[in-house]
């Protein structure tokens, strides 16, 4: 009956509750002139945007400064930019081979890590809840996982490689082995989490277990799921460009290894940009559907 | 025949290897429309026993009879108010309500019926106005009246009240007492409600039933309380009968069965 809390989770399984501000300011502000919402919304831009915007114009200024003497290793960001003008303005340019625009390198790197990652959520959320809710399960498997789970992704590679004979597939395949892990763990946190009220809720009422599946299971499960379904993202991401380096083709991961066997190193500083927002986007993502999805129920 | 019978109930666990008897030989008889009140210290087993009785936890010995049939196993005609309120959190109080009443009426009442009947428990909880928030929401006591509101609406044969009022503070939980009572006098439900507060088993009961302490607890006494109803809180002050059944439950709780702690 009590129930085990073997937490084997990666990082916090518990998502930080939503706040939620509703109760907070019951009084619906009185309308107020023109002017002070000018100043207020003023006031919000400033502190909102202001901080992140200055500081990244000071750590711009301050590479500037160590990347200028005529010796540095490392571009200026104004040198980057007249070095690769060509690459920043035309992220669409379709050209021959692995002579592509950015976009194209991005979105070939992200149909892998969709791939991988949609396959990892399925298999993980399903793995989740036969370990969440069999102890049996949990006892056999458990061990399995938690060696298998500790493998660097790319030491995967050379396997998968091995055994599908072919860049896409084994790329696909490193994505959903570094994503599947979080994602089942965290879901299987989730689902033994369930308080034993609510499953005596089910029992009193006699649901049955689709209805226990879909009324109980899910709605309680879905803030550790998403927990796992963002560190599984983020992984992703990370692996993604690793595993594009060794198997090449057209692919941000290539693109940086090419860019350095050609010593453009201000490409390279360009597809860093690109990476680093596209995966702050991908996260973000997550986060916003996992926050859509868990109104109200996260606050306890 | 009574309503419900617990005959000769016992119950073991076992963890770790090691077996512990927490309820030995407990018999109980229950009419239809008696409110009982089951009182003892902490952990002598009074939970245990109210999970018996829902079928939540199956008896090592012995069994329940409801209305002559055994108990089996939970059921929507034992419905459970338990401690810690138990709403779904990612459900407004309409729809924690709903969800008993549809699972329940299904087939049974129409659509716009059961409706009704989730709206018409809310009021009789008081909870109507807040059918639309979700239970971080609300108060404590608002949150144990939309416990009791789901119970009520399953139409239970028998309540189950797990310390409803626990965790509420005094003012809050004398004014749950009284809604309590005054819906007991209306519906006329069969209650047993396990407490720990004295006052509250006198108020409310037909019957005192008092537990030993653990383990192997069982029941020590069963006392009637012969107050009439309706009761009032405030002409119960210097009522012989009220004061002389309280004394009666202290004697038991403090002098012959004190907590195993407080006797060291
Ligand atoms: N599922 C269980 N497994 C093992 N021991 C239990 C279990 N449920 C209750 N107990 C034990 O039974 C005793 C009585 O518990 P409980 O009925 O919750 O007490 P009360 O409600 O009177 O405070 C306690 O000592 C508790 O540890
Ligand atoms: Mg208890």
């Amino acid at each position: 009956m009590v129930h085990s809390a073997r937490v084997l989770a990666l990082p916090n399984p518990k998502i930080p509750a939503p706040t939620r501000q509703t109760a907070l300011h019951p009084l619906v502000p009185k309308p107020v002139s023109v002017l002070s919402r000018v100043v207020r919304l003023g006031t919000s831009v400033a502190t909102q945007v202001a901080p992140p915007v200055l500081t990244i114009a000071l750590l711009l200024l301050l590479w500037q400064m160590l990347a200028s003497s005529p010796t540095s290793a490392l571009p200026s960001p104004l040198k980057v930019i007249d070095d690769s003008w060509e690459i920043i303005v035309d992220p669409f340019k379709v050209g021959n081979g692995i002579d592509q625009g950015l976009f194209w390198h991005v979105s070939a790197s992200l149909i892998r890590v969709g791939y991988g990652y949609i396959l990892a959520a399925i298999v993980g959320i399903g793995f989740g809840v036969l370990l969440g809710q069999s102890t049996l399960a949990m006892r056999g498997l458990d061990p399995v996982f938690q060696v298998l789970r500790t493998i660097p992704p790319l030491a995967w590679l050379p396997l998968s490689l091995a055994a599908f004979r072919d860049g896409q597939p084994s790329a696909i395949f490193v994505i959903f082995i570094t994503s599947v892990w979080p994602i089942l763990i965290n879901t299987s946190v989730g689902i033994r989490n369930i308080p034993q009220d609510y499953r005596n809720v089910a029992k009193v009422l006699r649901l049955s277990p689709i209805e226990f599946f879909t009324r109980i299971m899910v709605p309680a499960t879905v803030p550790h799921m998403f927990t796992g379904l963002r560190i599984g993202i983020g992984l992703s991401w990370l692996a993604i460009v690793a595993a594009e380096m060794l198997i090449g083709g057209v692919g941000i991961g290539f693109f940086i290894w090419d860019a350095w066997n050609s010593s453009l190193i201000s490409d390279i500083i360009v597809a860093l940009v690109y990476v680093g927002v596209v995966g702050f986007l991908l996260d973000r993502s997550i986060a916003a559907i996992g926050h859509l999805l868990t109104r109200g129920t996260a606050a306890q | 025949m009574a309503y419900l019978k617990i005959d000769h109930v016992g119950i073991s666990f076992q963890r770790a290897g090691a077996t512990t008897e927490v309820l030995r030989d407990v018999n109980l008889s229950i009419e239809k429309g008696e409110y009982v009140s089951i009182i003892g210290h902490s952990g002598c087993g009074k939970s245990t026993v109210l999970n018996i009785v829902a079928g939540l936890l199956p008896p090592s010995q012995g069994g329940v009879l409801l209305e002559g049939r055994a108990v089996e196993g939970p059921g929507p005609d034992r419905a459970v108010v338990f401690q810690n309120h138990s709403l779904l959190p990612w459900l407004t109080v309409r729809e924690n309500v709903e969800l008993a009443v549809n699972k329940v009426f299904r087939g049974r009442k129409s659509k716009a019926e059961r409706r009704d009947w989730t709206r018409h428990n809310l009021e009789l909880v008081h909870m109507a106005h807040a059918e639309n928030k979700r239970p971080h929401e609300i108060s404590g006591g608002m949150k144990q009246r939309v416990g009791i509101a789901r119970a009520l609406a399953m139409e239970p044969k028998i309540l189950l009240l797990d310390e409803p009022f626990g965790a509420l503070d005094a003012l809050t939980r004398a004014h749950l007492q009284d809604q309590v009572m005054e819906i007991h006098s209306r519906l006329g439900n069969t209650i047993i409600m396990i407490t720990h507060d004295v006052d509250e088993a006198v108020l409310l009961s037909d019957r005192i039933v008092m537990m030993t302490n653990g383990p192997a607890a069982t029941i020590g006494e069963d006392m009637h309380v012969a107050l009439e109803r309706p009761r009032r809180r405030l002409e119960l002050v210097g009522n012989s009968t009220y004061n002389d059944a309280r004394a009666a439950v202290l004697e038991f709780l403090y002098a012959r069965h004190r907590a195993p702690t407080l006797a060291a």
